[in-house]
């Protein structure tokens, strides 16, 4: 149970890290500090937080910004099924498990081998992460300019390596799937907007394993 | 802007508790494999999104090293936040030196 938990704050720091961009880049966009905040809050989602401030950048019309971001957030909805079966939250624990369920806290709890520690891993890192990209998005959005890109830092390269450890204990008898998934969204990439390639894989899941 | 971005909040939130609002008993073994299996593909298209792609192009940069390393410290079982500052670390030495 120590070690999920660590594994939790871990993951919580790391995603702060790349809050910090996130921050700094919706401040560069232009976006006052309470809508960058209310992204962080409310939307609490960093695929459909980037979309959305990448589409104000590209001078988007605010539809479109809530389009994307709606729709980058679906994978969202695929984490709550496996989540709900997890978890079984009722009442409002039902409304704060569905705004924590993101890459990470799923992934983490996916990690884990018993339901004890499933559950854990979701709550520990749900709410490290919470706590984690609003302080970093706050930080990120006020001292934008003064710590530069954060390409500078290497905090891309962050982000690999952080999904990398969420999903390398998975990859046990999922290798050929992974690998797959890998593929087609880098080759997707080539062609189609940012965000739906990684979504198109989500056909590859739909493809049974098969049995030997 | 306050406005666009609580729709917009509201939107993603939809497909949240969207899964939480299935009915346990619609959820069959299938589709729990299913959501098992999408979490894994995503994870991955997500690294290597992040890895080899810069805007709708395939590039190999200092990125590429940063993650050659932090595989084989997950491979070694490096603790988590150690390799994730590490692959950080790798990175930005690279670009330090121009790659």
């Amino acid at each position: 149970m120590k070690r999920v938990l660590s594994t939790s704050v871990s993951v919580g720091v790391a995603t702060g890290l790349y809050g910090i961009s996130f921050g700094a880049l919706a401040a560069v966009t232009g976006l006052d500090l309470l809508s960058i905040m209310l992204l962080s809050l409310l939307m609490f989602s960093g695929g459909s937080q980037f979309a959305f401030i990448g589409v104000i950048a590209a001078g988007g019309a605010p539809v479109s910004a809530i389009t994307s971001a709606w729709l980058l957030g679906v994978r969202n909805g695929f984490y709550a099924i496996r989540l709900n079966s997890v978890l079984a939250p009722r009442g409002l624990l039902k409304l704060i498990s569905a705004q924590l369920s993101i890459d990470e806290s799923n992934g983490v709890s996916a990690a884990q081998e018993d339901l004890k520690s499933q559950r854990v891993g979701f709550w520990a890192t749900g709410i490290a992460v919470f706590v984690f990209w609003n302080l970093a998005t706050l930080l990120g959005a006020l001292a934008g300019d003064f710590l530069g890109s954060a390409e500078t830092w290497g905090l891309d390269a962050a982000a690999a390596a952080a999904f990398l450890g969420l999903v390398w204990p998975r990859l046990k008898g999922n290798k050929v799937l992974a690998l797959s998934a890998s593929v087609v969204a880098v080759v997707g990439s080539l062609f189609l907007p940012a965000g739906v390639p990684v979504l198109l894989t989500v056909l590859l899941a739909l493809i049974p394993r098969r049995s030997n | 802007m306050t406005l666009t971005v609580i729709l917009a909040s509201l939107a993603v939130f939809s497909w949240k508790i969207l899964g939480y609002l299935i009915p346990q008993r619609w959820i069959t073994t299938g589709i729990r494999l299913f959501s098992e299996r999408v979490t894994v593909v995503l994870m991955a298209a997500l690294v290597a999104v992040q890895t080899f792609v810069s805007e709708n192009q395939v590039e190999f940069d200092a990125r590429v090293p940063a993650l050659g390393v932090a595989a084989i410290l997950f491979a070694l079982r490096v603790p988590y936040i150690l390799v994730v500052i590490l692959a950080a670390a790798v990175a930005a030495g690279f670009r330090l030196l121009g790659f």
